[in-house]
């Protein structure tokens, strides 16, 4: 068996290598943001042309595909939270549910909150 | 006890998968819709702002932190084993756009 086979023997490790590509598509958004401060940095014409490039077909593939994976990134990393910051209120733990779902909650305002800024 | 870097690593990428899972979706969904949040008035304004200049190195650092680390350990997954070279050069890699970032910040 090849080092890489391991990976499909279990639908479980297929969403983890999921979950895990998820952060090509971050990283290589976040260069295009840098590339966008390039051209904020070089006047109106410039940023209007990277405007441009945002709505061409490719880049919006690209921007619908990262948006999904950036998605399944959140899901994954707030369905974790419970297990990451275990939450004790005198002798008994608060259920998972509660802190995952908080965090839920709050990546919903903080979405809501950012859209009514830039809207 | 023995010294470890492993906090300095992983911290900046809890941070950063934090920051992601909260931000990213609704920042990719703004640059798709393209609101009037995002003309080059308002987005010169931000980045004029000493706190909006911050804010965005903060959010490229974390952001590109988390995922090189991510490619790194999926690149051992996957039966890469030359961990020192991946992991030189995906954390220079996110260092080198943050620095690009701050360079051009510093124009606006």
């Amino acid at each position: 068996m090849s080092a890489r086979e391991w990976v499909f023997r279990h639908p479980r490790y297929v969403r983890y290598m999921v979950r895990e590509f998820s952060c090509l598509f971050i990283a290589g958004w976040t260069v295009l943001m840098v590339w966008g401060l390039k051209q904020l940095a070089e006047g109106p014409a410039a940023w209007a042309a990277f405007l441009e490039l945002l709505r061409t077909p490719a880049s919006i593939v690209f921007q619908v595909a990262t948006l999904a994976f950036a998605a399944y990134h959140s899901i994954t990393w707030f369905n974790l939270t419970p297990k990451a910051l275990p939450l004790q209120v005198g002798e008994s733990f608060v259920p998972g549910w509660v802190v995952a779902g908080a965090h839920f909650a709050g990546w919903a305002i903080v979405s809501a909150l950012m859209l009514v800024l830039a809207l | 006890m023995a010294k470890s870097n492993k906090p300095i690593v992983w911290g900046p990428f809890a941070a950063g998968g934090t920051l992601t899972a909260f931000l990213t979706p609704i920042l990719v969904l703004l640059t798709l819709l393209q609101p009037s949040g995002l003309s080059y008035e308002s987005m010169h304004a931000l980045a004029s702002h000493w706190a909006g200049k911050v804010l965005f190195v903060v959010v490229i650092f974390l952001s590109l932190w988390s995922a090189a680390h991510r490619m790194r350990i999926t690149a051992y997954d996957l039966g890469l084993r030359a961990d020192a070279f991946v992991a030189a050069l995906v954390y220079l890699a996110a260092l080198g756009c943050t620095g690009a970032a701050i360079y051009y910040l510093l124009r606006i």
